[in-house]
């Protein structure tokens, strides 16, 4: 028989209408796999009790729906849930010691969309601190490792970040499908180190509801998955109008999984000028083009575009999102919520809550955004750095009236070893294909394509036009086909 | 626009973030570092831009003004380090 863990969601949909398994048989393999990958350290809390009698209460439910043909989109899935989302009771600390002990009594819309829709949960997923990193070593629970190693070698390499446990719980097969969030490149960047499928929607898509807050105009919601079909499947049931986040926005979920035609004759495809960066390895300049080749065979037409402000992306951000997440951390101060340590009065309490609370990096962000925000600086650094926003977001209005999609690389080098970049600026650098699109709240996508000289994953990215996420699961879908990407890292690990 | 230790100390206590002295001079290197790459930004030219205020442009809506969710004094106070009665408690504030 198949190991079960290795069914992707739209075939684990299948086997349990056609009853070839349960969803508590499917439940109890995962639950036995993420006990046995302890040194991945993919998961922070897990949910094994919670889990079986979600599974159970799936079961229940499909036996009832195939009389009356009504099965739930995620009927009996077992899915991972990023730390940052609010889940009711259970360990909810965005892998911060501020956050410690933290139960919310509520579920983020998210979880709770999945969950509606009959989806299991196995635990919380391991993450940078608050999302603030690109590698998975600022969590407070330690490093998540990537389960893919170079040919031949056994050094551990991270598995991107911030959704690092989300990218390699999916790619290990710990989970059938993971919730991530995405501020910069938190979804895109790990899924192109894992070989998974990550997507960023349109901001407003998703309602950040319950989702723990780091810069509130750049965050977004979305899943990691094992493919393109199975990433569609959950952003279908992630996404939602939610009045309870402001920022939502009033507009239908379209099917997305009917959007994989595989038909994109006729397809504008850009290629950003911009992005053919300095020092560019040679094997994703070679993948670029290879992405072009795939799309140009199926019909779509190759038209090169300019985005003039792509450079200036990534500096804004270390503006703006610093800016955004000194407010938001503000919040955590040892009164109302996880770790309080005692101070000769209460500014004192506050500030050793905080100094404790808090890691090196969260710490330099919340003082770096203290700094571009107060008084004579705010004109020139925030004011500024929205007014740069404003041109790279005309930058993309002005290129997609000739063009309906843009391909790029996703990453500017596979995953690395931990420790290897100490740099915050160097560490910043990894998010410079992704970052742009949340500057200007597009959607993108992250799809393997292949593998580098030494055997990792390699991902191209397709950004689209706010609210056509449609045409990137299309497009994605079939770069995926092309690629034929079908490489799984070796089971080193149990 | 770089910082000095006096200004790295200062924000740390806007930030309420105890830093302690030694520490200092490598957090100003290390904003420093970061303040010199995002200088960069000074090169574009803005005039007449308007600052982005949202990445979507979206209408806000307004709800009834009414109580939709009270009275749940006793789960809002279920995390804090320290409650009494449905109180934060917190160190002295007033002599």
């Amino acid at each position: 028989m198949t190991d079960l863990t290795s069914l992707k969601i739209s075939q684990i949909r299948d086997g349990l209408k056609a009853g070839d398994f349960t969803a508590v048989e499917l439940t109890e393999k995962y639950i036995a796999a993420v006990q046995e990958a302890s040194e991945l350290n993919a998961y922070v809390c897990q949910t094994p009790d919670q889990a079986i009698e979600m599974a159970k209460a799936s079961d229940a439910r499909i036996a009832k729906g195939k009389a009356n043909g009504q099965i739930r989109a995620l009927e009996g899935v077992p899915l991972g849930i990023k730390d940052l989302f609010a889940t009711k009771g259970v360990h909810t600390q965005a892998c911060s010691h501020i956050l410690d002990g933290f139960k919310p009594a509520y579920n983020s819309t998210v979880t709770q969309n999945l969950f509606s829709d009959g989806a299991v949960m196995l635990g919380k997923l391991n993450m940078d601190e608050f999302a603030m990193g690109s590698s998975n070593e600022t969590s407070y629970y330690g490093n998540v490792v990537n389960p893919w190693r170079r040919t031949g070698s056994d050094t551990k390499l991270v598995p991107g970040g911030s959704s690092g446990g989300s990218a390699t719980a999916v790619a290990a097969n710990l989970c059938a499908g993971a919730t991530a969030t995405d501020t910069g490149g938190s979804i895109r960047q790990p899924a192109a180190f894992t070989g998974t499928v990550g997507i960023k929607p349109t901001y407003g898509r998703v309602s950040r509801w319950g989702v723990v807050a780091f810069a509130s105009s750049l965050d977004q919601a979305g899943p990691i998955a094992r493919d393109v079909r199975d990433a569609a499947i959950m952003l279908k049931s992630m996404a939602s109008y939610d009045e309870l986040d402001t920022t939502s926005v009033d507009r239908p979920v379209p099917d997305y999984e009917s959007a994989l035609t595989g038909d994109i004759k006729g397809l504008r495809v850009g290629i950003p000028k911009e992005y053919q960066v300095e020092n560019m390895p040679a094997e994703i300049q070679a993948l670029w083009e290879q992405g072009k080749e795939w799309l140009k065979a199926r019909g779509a037409e190759i038209i090169d575009v300019t985005l003039p402000h792509t450079k200036y992306a990534l500096p804004a951000y270390y503006i703006v999102a610093p800016a955004e997440a000194s407010s938001n951390l503000a919040r955590y101060d040892g009164v109302r919520y996880g770790l309080r340590v005692a101070g000769d009065d209460i500014a004192d309490m506050y500030e050793k809550t905080r100094a404790e609370g808090f890691g090196p990096e969260v710490q330099r962000r919340i003082l770096m955004g203290t700094y571009v925000l107060s008084a004579g600086y705010y004109d020139a650094y925030y004011t500024k750095a929205q007014k740069v926003r404003s041109l790279i977001k005309n930058d993309f209005d002005v290129a997609f009236k000739d063009v309906d999609v843009m391909l790029t690389p996703a990453t500017p080098s596979p995953a690395f070893a931990p420790g290897e970049i100490t740099d915050p600026v160097q560490m910043y650098l990894n998010d410079i294909f992704t970052v742009t699109v949340n500057m200007a709240g597009l959607p993108g996508i992250s799809v393997p394509a292949g593998l580098s000289a030494d055997g990792l994953p390699l991902g191209l990215q397709l950004i689209g036009k706010a609210f056509d996420e449609e045409t990137l699961f299309r497009t994605a879908g079939v770069i995926e086909e092309d690629a034929q990407f079908n490489a799984k890292p070796t089971k080193w690990w149990a | 626009m770089s910082v000095d230790q006096n200004t790295v100390r200062k924000i740390a206590s806007l930030s309420r973030i105890r830093v302690e002295e030694q520490d200092l001079p490598k957090l100003a290197g290390e904003l420093n570092s970061i303040l010199t790459w995002i200088e960069m930004l000074q090169e574009v030219d803005t005039d007449g831009v308007k600052p982005m205020t949202s990445a979507v442009q979206t209408k806000m809506t307004m709800r009834d003004d009414v109580v939709n969710k009270g009275g749940h004094a006793e789960i809002i106070v279920a995390n804090a380090p320290e409650s009494e009665d449905n109180f934060f408690m917190v160190p002295k504030v007033i002599e």
